[in-house]
């Protein structure tokens, strides 16, 4: 009747610690391979453009990179622009993951609703959002509201779609647990609902903040001044390659970096259970 | 005799659905009196849920009544097939949910539901996720869960069929005592004929769809000693077995298709 038993670490056999051993061997083993791609890239690159390979107005070349981001560094420019392409981007998940919580919430309460909502749903999930980016200019400005209203519609829509599938397959048995002990819908939400869909809702997250960014660079290309965004358009106007292939790189590690942040939260939620 | 706890009378039920109507259950009329242990066996899927939810008020009947005194209407305990102990909370986190429900969790609430998980042998696990525990220990959880609610009459849904067999005839025996013990007033569907013969005082006997109720069979077994295989070793279990089988397996001969 017992499984709570946890393995109780004795002294290893020589076969356990050779697993062990050979677990830790493998992992360094992809640790090392992984930068290695990255450097050899690196290399490949930098040693292409130094034999004039390929040519550095085009394709730039990790030194050109370095010392063009230095520049940045020191101009102020690169605090100024990753800030605000940042700050955009984290307003925009924050409002989507707010009001995609909101509405599959309030869709998933009345069945009504979200029968009469679903095709304006899955309408406005597939249109390409880019295509309503010259309204939002149009309505908007080309200030940070525009730029944010685009990063929320690349992702909302989808995520009330996700968000809403997610809640309504809570298991019906669990939700007949709540009602025989006397608690209604709205206790069904809070206490089953919302805290069995907690892992699902994280991973949500990890789509939206990915597509976030993505909005809000669209939204930059379009009708911004400021931004990574806008770096790269103006940097590709002007034949700045440089400049064009350096903010995508610092693309890259804020992707990375705020994907990271959300792993984050999931890996608390997870010591935390 | 005590006082009738519930009283069912010709209730009906039928589920609606677009490609037509099912009747459930059709002229449903039985008592059951306080501390009674009562039994309902039947075909599968004849129905014998429906009646549980029924009489729990999660639907109502299409017709006939469903009478109980006031204060039993407010303290039906349910326990379900599954556990359904949730894996965000604590054993006595899980256990506090229908007070917590309810808005009657109270100093004196959680000292019951304390002194349930001491009697019940699983108090130390009371700060355990329920991944920790064995399908026959969740199960007892869960049965404090109800518990904790202080019901006066207990409806049971088929509550050991999620266990393997060993634990099943563990946790059967364990838990019919305990209710026993309480004096609390209970109506368990099961399909397993031994389990109701072995647990109840009253077994009835449900026909396939739509239900009618075929027979009642009262029980008394002259036990021997108190272990837990007692009622199954009573001289008269196998008697009431093949009385019981006959009646159901009369039931599934009579089905047109198979």
């Amino acid at each position: 009747m017992n499984t709570n038993q946890k393995p109780v670490p004795e002294e290893m056999s020589p076969a356990q610690r050779l697993y062990i051993k050979k677990h830790r061997q493998h992992h360094h083993f992809i640790t090392i391979m992984r930068f290695l791609v990255l450097f050899l890239f690196l290399l490949v690159w930098e040693l292409a453009a130094r034999f004039r390979l390929i040519d550095t107005f085009f394709f730039s070349s990790p030194s050109l990179v370095a010392s063009y981001f230095l520049e940045m560094l020191k101009d102020g420019s690169f605090a100024a622009n990753t800030g605000i392409t940042v700050m955009e981007t984290l307003v925009s998940f924050f409002l989507i993951t707010l009001i995609s919580l909101l509405a599959a919430t309030v869709l998933w309460y009345s069945r009504t609703l979200s029968e009469i909502f679903e095709p304006y749903l899955v309408v406005l999930n597939s249109l390409p959002k880019s295509a309503l980016a010259p309204l939002f200019i149009v309505w908007l400005g080309t200030g940070i509201d525009t730029i944010i209203v685009a990063g929320i519609s690349v992702a909302l829509f989808g995520s009330i779609i996700s968000l809403y599938t997610v809640f309504k397959s809570t298991p019906e048995e669990k939700l007949k647990l709540i009602y025989t002990l006397g608690g209604g819908r709205f206790t069904a939400l809070t206490k089953v609902v919302l805290p069995s869909s907690i892992p699902a809702i994280l991973s949500n997250m990890k789509v939206n903040v990915g597509l976030a960014l993505v909005g809000v660079i669209i939204g930059e290309f379009l009708a911004a001044r400021r931004g990574l965004g806008y770096l790269i358009i103006y940097g590709s106007q002007v034949f700045q390659l440089n400049m064009v292939i350096t903010s995508i790189i610092i693309l890259c590690v804020i992707a990375m970096g705020l994907y990271q942040g959300i792993q984050y939260l999931e890996h608390l939620y997870k010591k935390k259970k | 005799m005590n006082q009738p706890i519930l009283t069912c009378r010709n209730v009906c039920f039928s589920y609606h659905s677009l490609s037509g109507e099912t009747q459930a259950l059709r002229n449903i009329s039985f008592q059951i009196r306080e501390g009674e242990f009562v039994a309902v066996v039947g075909p599968s899927g004849c129905g014998k849920s429906t009646l549980l939810s029924l009489i729990c008020g999660l639907c109502k009947p299409q017709s006939g009544e469903i009478l109980m005194p006031d204060h039993t209407k407010a303290r039906i305990g349910y326990m379900l097939q599954q556990d359904h102990l949730f894996e965000w909370r604590t054993i006595l986190k899980n256990i506090l949910l229908g007070p917590e429900i309810n808005g009657t969790l109270t100093r004196a609430k959680e000292e019951l539901a304390l002194k349930l998980l001491n009697d019940y042998g699983l108090y130390k696990f009371k700060d355990k996720k329920p991944g920790e525990l064995s399908g026959g220990m969740r199960q007892r959880a869960a049965l404090i869960r109800t518990m904790v609610m202080e019901p006066e009459l207990l409806l049971l849904d088929e509550p050991f069929s999620a266990l393997d067999y060993q634990s099943r005839l563990i946790v059967s025996g364990d838990i019919g005592r305990i209710i026993k013990d309480a004096r609390i007033t209970a109506l368990l569907i099961t399909h397993d004929l031994s389990e109701a013969i072995s647990l109840s005082d009253r077994i009835i006997v449900l026909s396939k769809r739509p239900a009618t109720i075929k027979r009642q069979i009262d029980i008394s077994l002259s036990l021997t000693d108190d272990s837990l295989l007692a009622a199954r070793n009573a001289p008269e279990f196998k008697d009431y077995f093949s009385l019981l089988w006959k009646e159901i397996s009369d039931e599934y001969e009579s089905k047109t298709c198979t």
